[in-house]
């Protein structure tokens, strides 16, 4: 083999070796999106705990659970790259997109994870360390390997991953885990499923190409309509317990209930509405109301105890 | 491989691939630094002025 052949080998082998990712590209890893609702859901979770934290160690503890967050969904897409190169909706993310090498984004996720969980522990408590590396777990491990390309009701199991946050701000807080944080852990544990069926009513080609067995593809539109209804149901009285267990008001309650109504009704059009393009319509519609819906939960949530204090605050 | 030329002493980077390999030089340097002010809040935070009272 001649030294110009050599060169030529070794200049191909390197197409693997990575190193042409962008600065977006490592930050499109930790998939923003899900990222802005994690703070969100923690950030409320911080703020309406019982008893105090100091703001830099809060802001610490949201920081931690939002790169742990990140490092899950950096690891989500190293597992799944094989499925993403498949689907529209994921087709252009770093990996399947050739940007980044699998083996970067698993170094770039497990490196995140380990420091997230470390300092979160270190400087806040190891209860919510515990609970964030738990959720980190859940989703890389017991969500993306195995859940999500075994069984129809993955979403539904998996969903409790994203369902942990707030839960963990909580304990950050308290150092516990009482029935008033399992309450906010239930509220998007049973939103998850409406939600993503929503979405994989009108993305069923998607699923069905990557061959993931999302409802609609196993078990058929009819029985995902169903099913959809079903957690609606179940998710409007869980709404509104923060306030029937007292640690919301009045007019959380009034609220809750009245988005726990519309949550139904929205999942009631996509049971009617079963044809054409007034089905996917409905679909898209109740997708983009669970959006809202939990945004304007916790919100109010975190109205309600900030108003007070607001108030409290001026009038002293 | 597009996007790298061969070069007697091995690979050249593409004016893109230097200016990707620059940028992610400067976060890491960015998050690092971040991490040293980060660690030095907490640290004041969790012990206050008790860091500098302990044993020599």
């Amino acid at each position: 083999m001649s030294l110009a052949e050599i060169r030529e080998t070794s200049f191909e082998e390197t197409a693997g070796f990575g190193g042409q990712g962008a600065v977006g590209d490592y930050i499109a890893l930790l998939k923003p999106r899900v990222m802005s609702l994690v703070i969100f859901t923690a950030l409320v979770g911080v703020l309406i705990a019982p008893g105090s934290l100091h703001p830099v160690l809060a802001a610490v503890a949201v920081l931690c659970i939002a790169v742990g967050a990140g490092a899950s969904g950096a690891l989500n897409m190293w597992y799944d790259a094989d499925i993403d190169r498949v689907m529209s909706r994921t087709r252009s993310r770093p990996i399947p997109a050739g940007r980044i090498e699998p083996g970067e984004a698993l170094a770039f996720g497990l490196t995140l994870s380990a420091f997230s969980v470390a300092v979160l522990g270190l400087a806040v408590n190891w209860l919510a360390a515990g609970l964030l590396a738990f959720t980190i777990f859940f989703y890389a491990v017991v969500y993306t390997m195995w859940l999500k390309r075994a069984t129809p009701h993955n979403i539904v199991i998996g969903g409790a991953a994203g369902a942990f946050p707030p839960m963990i701000g909580w304990a950050a807080v308290t150092g516990t885990v009482t029935l008033e944080s399992v309450v906010l852990f239930l509220i998007i544990f049973m939103w998850t499923p409406p939600h993503f069926w929503a979405l994989s009513l009108f993305k069923r080609g998607d699923y069905e190409a990557a061959r993931i067995p999302m409802l609609p593809v196993v078990a058929g539109e009819d029985v995902t309509r169903t099913q959809i209804l079903a957690y609606s149901v179940a998710l409007a009285p869980i709404g509104v317990l923060p306030a029937v267990l007292g640690f919301a008001s009045l007019v959380y309650g009034i609220a809750a209930t009245v988005l726990g109504i519309a949550f139904v009704f929205y999942a009631l059009q996509v049971y009617r509405r079963r044809e054409g393009e007034a089905a996917r319509k409905a679909a898209v519609g109740l997708f983009s109301f669970s959006l809202l819906y939990l945004f304007l939960i916790f919100s109010l949530l975190l109205g309600d105890t900030l108003v007070p204090a607001v108030i409290g605050a001026i009038w002293a | 491989m597009t996007g790298q030329n061969l070069h007697e002493d091995g690979i050249r980077l593409t004016e893109e691939q230097k200016r990707r390999q620059r940028s992610r030089s400067v976060a890491i340097g960015l998050a690092l630094a971040g991490l040293v002010v980060l660690f030095f809040v907490i640290t004041l935070v969790k012990m206050g002025p008790g860091v500098f009272n302990r044993p020599l």
